[in-house]
Order: structure tokens, then C-alpha cells, then sequence
């Protein structure tokens, strides 16, 4: 039954403890005056929450026509989805979305891929540095990415790369640097949270392997892994949208404008669609949609893995 | 590496205690395999995070313009010096760090505890509200900076047309006045950065063991002193954590100010400056690093934190 024990540490937090709890029914009657004032702070505050988002759709699906006539703070003239329609395929919005995912998917893979055979070395097998170096990855993962920007641009930038490969002639320019940086950035945050994973699970498991006459990479592949697939679910997500999000080495490394990634190209709305805010509304709604979409469809293990990241220390 | 055969759950100093978890002497095709899932991430974490760490440390005591590696030359100390004395934006950026940091610990995390707090009480609703509340957590700051800005704009921005200001010579430019736009700006990452304490605060309220609430209320206390004396003190490792991130988040805000300006004019940063000494005319590669210095040192203070508490538990246990 010690199989379940890390299963329960890792969506108890946030769904198992809400399913577990009272329906809201007698006990939340007995405190309902004290709960009215609780909801129009709540509803107050949620309004004011969505206002800025709810300002971002409405501006999006008027066209600009109608606002420059009536004025953007109105309600006159027509809504439709035209500017979404103008930024996908004349704002080079589709180009950016491709580039978001050529860039997140490898990179998500890779970082799951070698954060979890890192966290096995570290949390299953004792030796003598595996406390140093996961401070290591731990601690790396807390650095701003400007503190290593100047040497890594510089670095890739002398790599270099025949021509048929690179256009730039080195990494520069090119998805490999952004996927490169970003795995990397991003292993150490997740080798902690699995290796604290694994960790709770029981050494008998893999004992039992052992006595089998199963390898380390067996053990690894075939029993570890298995078990921590709530863990690699939820820090998937949480990785899908810390990769997709980030801004910066994108920023940094690809400088063809229809290289960038969604969240990096957003910074040149404003001298693209010079002051169109209809079209800048729709490319920042068209950016929003991904995320909003795996939030809505993965929430719980996006709940999870966030809880999961900070249910030690 | 030295594989062993005594395994003490990582790193754990011996405690008689302890479960001993013995595995058999490793076979040498067995230490191959864990030597490359060793090797391979700590290859890509040296070479990509810590070595240009350190080659940023070395870097900002040289003056290069960043072409040939043959123009770097020796410049000591002078590229602080610089910075301290003569580079008017630094001591701005700094006041701005400052300002990010207490108005993140002050106003951002405090509202996202309340949030949470409330949200606890098993409210009515209570998912809808954590939804919204949640939401701008999912979208990138430099996406925040776009929403706002339109949301700022001086003339066709809802905010002034709120106050009625639009169009008229009062109307504020929120992200263009440098007197306003790092308040703007804060408001701005407030709106993501009280979503993600809520979140934290809630899985943290709810591993709190119901009991000692229910003690606390035995022996008297009221709501807010149960609160405090009680159940926020229970909460220990999600405050470390909360410290840690409220911390970092201020020395790492960078997407927000570069969408919004580049981080000029009023919205100064020690990570804006850092890249605006990189990029564009004239690179001044070892002002950029020694600009890229004093951020690190300033980040070791919550990353150490962070670490002792992290791994000094282990060490007790």
C-alpha cells in the first residue's frame, strides 16, 4: 500500500483535499451572514479581475472601423472576428503559433526526460555528491536569466555551424538555442520536485527489481517511472506553460522576427500593428488562448504541480 | 561518483532510525546507465546555467565590445566603479527593485493570502472565484504588459474613459508618465502575482490539520488570533516558500517594463539594464555582466534561504 503514499502527496493537496470536503450545506448556513459580505467583496474583486481581460476581447472583436467611428469606449457598430482572422494570416500569428509549438514540445520532453532520470539517480541510489548536485540543479533553476546571458549569447554566437544547418552560422538565430537553454533552465526545478517524488516511494519496490536481477535502467524505466506518472503529468503542464510563457531567450537568441514564439513576438505589436488596438487586442487575445486552454483542460494538474513544487522546504 | 552500498534515503546524515535501505553492489554495466542519467543533466545544467554564470563573473572585470575574443581586455574593478558613479539609471533601477519587492510583499501577497483565506471557508462559488483569481496567473508578463497597456492607454484605454479623463489634456498616459508607470506596472503584476499566493496559500490551509483549529477555538480564540497564533504558523513551508518567490519574482521582473518601454524612463530594473548594455550599438559587454553581478549576488540571498531550508530538513529528519 506504500505504493500510494507519494500518489496522495502529489494531487492530495489541492484535489484530493477538495473533493474530500463538505458539501457546502449546513455548515456554511450557519455562518451565512458573515458569508454575504464575504461575496460582494469576492464579486467585487472578480469583476475587477476580469476587467482588463474582458476590456482585451471586447476591443479584439470590434472592428476598427466602428471604433475609430464611434469611439473605443462604446458599444456601436458591428462584432466579429475579423481581426483575429487579419492577425492569423497577414500579422504572421500562425508562423508565431508553429514556432511556439516547434519550441515548447521538444523542450518539455527533454526536460521531463532527463529531470527524471536525474531525480532516480539522486533519490534512489546513494552516492556521495547526489545531495551536492541537486542543490546544484535545485539552486539554478532560482537564477534571473539575465545574470547568464551575456556569456551564453556570446558562446553560441562563436559556435560555429555549417551554413546548411544555420543560416547565421552559428547557434544564434536558430529553435536549437531557445530549446537548449530553456531545457536547461527549466531541469532543475523539475529533477527537485520528482526526486522528492520518488523519494516517498517505497525502496522495496525496486529491492524487489533488484533481487529479479533488474538493471538501474529497468528499475528507472519500467517500475519508477510508471509510478510517478501523476508527478510527470502535472509537472508536463507546469512546464507546457513555463515554456510557452517564457519571453526572454527567445528575446535574446532569434532575432528573424517570424522566428519568435508567440509570448516573444507580442513585444512587437505595438510597431507592427502601429495603433491599430483592435489587431494589438487580438494578437494579445490569440497569445492568451493557449494557455487559457490548457489551464482549462489540465487545471488540476497544473494545481498539482505548482502545490507539488512547493509542498517541501 | 562512488556508488555505495549503504543508501541512507539522500544524503541523510545516519540515524539509527532510518530504515535501512540496502541495495546490492551495483554491476559495472549498472554504474555505465547511472553514470550517463547522472552525467548527461548535469553536463547540460554546467554548461548552460553555471559555467556562463561564472564566465558573466569573469567577464564583468574585463571591457569588451563583444566581437573577437581578442579585444577583451583586463579592466578590473572599473566597470563597478562606473556603475556606482557615472551610469545615471543604476541607483534608480535599484530604488525600483526596492519598490517592486515591498509592493509585492506589502500589497500583491497579502491580497492573494486574503483571497485564500476567504476561499477556505467553504464558500459558495468558492472554484469560480479561485478560477478568475487564478487566471492571469497562466498568461506571461510580457503578454500582461500588452493587456494593461490597453487597458492604460492614454486615449483609448477603458481607465481614463472610467475616470472620465479621456480626451481631455488630464488624461494620464499610465505606462508613458514616468511619475505613474511603476505603479501601473505594479498594479499590473500584482494582478498575476495575488493569484499565485492564493493558490500556494489554499493547498497550504487545507494541509493544515484541522484539529488545531478546532483547539484554538476551544481554548477561546477568536477568528483572526486563531489565524495568526495558530494556523498561519502551521503554514511554515508554504510561507518559505511565498517569502522565496515574492523575492525572486521582484529581482526577476524584466518582460513586463521591456514590453512596456525596455525598461527606460521610470521603469528602470537591474535585469533591463543588464540587457540594454548587451544589445543594440556600442555593447558594453563588461558593464552588462557587472550589472549581471550584482544581481546574482543580490539573488544568492533568497536562493540560499531557500536551499538551507530546503535541504536543511533533511539533514534534521
Amino acid at each position: 500500500m506504500s505504493i500510494l503514499q507519494p500518489t496522495d502527496a502529489a494531487a492530495g493537496h489541492s484535489a484530493d483535499g477538495r473533493r474530500s470536503r463538505p458539501v457546502p450545506g449546513r455548515p456554511a448556513r450557519k455562518r451565512g451572514k458573515r458569508h454575504y459580505g464575504i461575496h460582494i467583496f469576492l464579486t467585487v474583486l472578480a469583476v475587477m479581475w476580469l476587467i482588463p481581460l474582458a476590456w482585451t476581447v471586447f476591443t479584439a472583436l470590434r472592428p476598427k472601423a466602428d471604433t475609430d467611428k464611434y469611439g473605443y469606449f462604446s458599444l456601436g457598430g458591428s462584432f466579429n472576428f475579423d481581426n483575429f482572422i487579419q492577425a492569423w494570416t497577414q500579422g504572421g500569428f500562425a508562423q508565431y503559433a508553429w514556432n511556439s509549438a516547434l519550441i515548447t514540445i521538444p523542450s518539455v520532453l527533454l526536460v521531463l526526460f532527463f529531470a527524471s532520470m536525474m531525480a532516480f539517480a539522486v533519490s534512489r541510489v546513494s552516492w556521495k555528491f547526489n545531495v551536492t548536485l541537486l542543490i546544484m540543479f535545485t539552486a539554478g533553476n532560482l537564477l534571473p536569466p539575465q545574470v547568464l546571458a551575456a556569456p551564453l549569447f556570446e558562446m553560441f554566437k562563436l559556435l560555429q555551424l555549417p551554413y546548411s544547418i544555420s543560416d547565421s552560422g552559428s547557434l544564434l538565430n536558430t529553435y536549437i538555442s531557445v530549446i537548449a537553454v530553456d531545457t536547461a533552465f527549466q531541469i532543475g526545478f523539475v529533477t527537485f520536485v520528482l526526486s522528492n517524488y520518488m523519494k516517498a516511494l517505497s525502496s522495496e519496490l525496486t529491492e524487489a527489481a533488484l533481487v529479479d536481477g533488474a538493471g538501474v535502467w529497468r528499475q528507472y524505466w519500467d517500475i519508477i517511472l510508471p509510478l510517478c506518472r501523476p508527478a510527470l503529468a502535472a509537472m508536463g503542464t507546469l512546464e507546457v506553460i513555463f515554456i510557452y510563457n517564457d519571453f526572454f531567450w527567445p528575446l535574446l537568441f532569434l532575432q528573424s522576427g517570424d522566428r519568435l514564439p508567440l509570448t516573444t513576438a507580442v513585444n512587437n505589436l505595438q510597431g507592427q500593428f502601429l495603433s491599430n488596438y483592435n489587431l494589438i487586442a487580438a494578437g494579445a487575445m490569440i497569445t492568451a488562448i493557449p494557455a487559457l486552454v490548457i489551464y482549462l483542460a489540465l487545471q488540476r494538474h497544473f494545481v498539482a504541480g505548482l502545490t507539488l513544487g512547493s509542498s517541501k522546504g | 561518483m562512488s556508488t555505495s552500498t549503504e543508501t541512507n534515503p539522500a544524503g541523510a546524515q545516519p540515524t539509527a532510525a532510518a530504515p535501512a535501505r540496502r541495495v546490492r553492489r551495483l554491476s559495472g554495466r549498472d554504474k555505465w546507465v547511472l553514470g550517463l542519467m547522472v552525467g548527461l543533466p548535469t553536463m547540460i545544467q554546467l554548461a548552460l546555467v553555471w559555467i556562463p554564470t561564472l564566465l558573466s563573473a569573469a567577464l564583468s572585470f574585463t571591457r569588451w565590445n563583444g566581437l573577437s575574443l581578442d579585444d577583451i581586455k583586463p579592466a578590473g574593478l572599473s566597470n563597478y566603479d562606473f556603475i556606482a558613479a557615472n551610469y545615471p539609471p543604476f541607483w534608480p533601477a535599484v530604488q525600483h527593485n526596492v519598490l517592486w519587492l515591498l509592493f509585492l510583499a506589502v500589497v500583491a501577497t497579502p491580497l492573494g493570502l486574503l483571497l485564500a483565506i476567504l476561499l477556505d471557508q467553504n464558500i459558495r462559488g468558492s472554484r469560480i472565484y479561485q478560477s478568475v483569481f487564478f487566471t492571469p496567473v497562466m498568461l506571461s508578463l510580457a503578454l500582461i504588459g500588452v493587456i494593461w497597456q490597453l487597458f492604460y492607454n492614454r486615449d483609448s484605454g477603458l481607465l481614463n474613459f472610467l475616470l472620465g479623463t479621456a480626451g481631455t489634456p488630464h488624461a494620464v498616459d499610465w505606462f508613458g508618465d514616468s511619475g505613474v508607470n511603476i505603479w501601473a506596472a505594479l498594479v499590473a503584476a500584482t494582478w498575476r502575482h495575488a493569484g499565485y499566493v492564493m493558490i500556494l496559500y489554499l493547498a497550504g490551509l487545507k494541509g493544515v490539520d484541522p484539529t488545531l483549529r478546532e483547539a484554538a477555538q476551544i481554548d477561546g480564540a477568536s477568528a483572526v488570533q486563531t489565524f495568526f497564533r495558530v494556523i498561519f504558523p502551521a503554514m511554515r513551508p508554504v510561507n518559505v516558500i511565498i517569502i522565496v518567490i515574492t523575492v525572486i519574482e521582484s529581482l526577476r521582473a524584466f518582460d513586463i517594463v521591456y514590453v512596456i518601454n525596455r525598461g527606460t524612463n521610470g521603469l528602470e530594473l537591474i535585469s533591463a539594464l543588464v540587457i540594454q548594455n548587451l544589445v543594440g550599438e556600442g555593447q558594453v559587454i563588461g558593464v552588462g555582466s557587472a550589472l549581471a553581478v550584482i544581481l546574482l549576488v543580490i539573488s544568492l540571498v533568497p536562493i540560499t534561504f531557500y536551499l538551507s531550508r530546503a535541504f536543511g530538513k533533511d539533514k534534521e529528519a
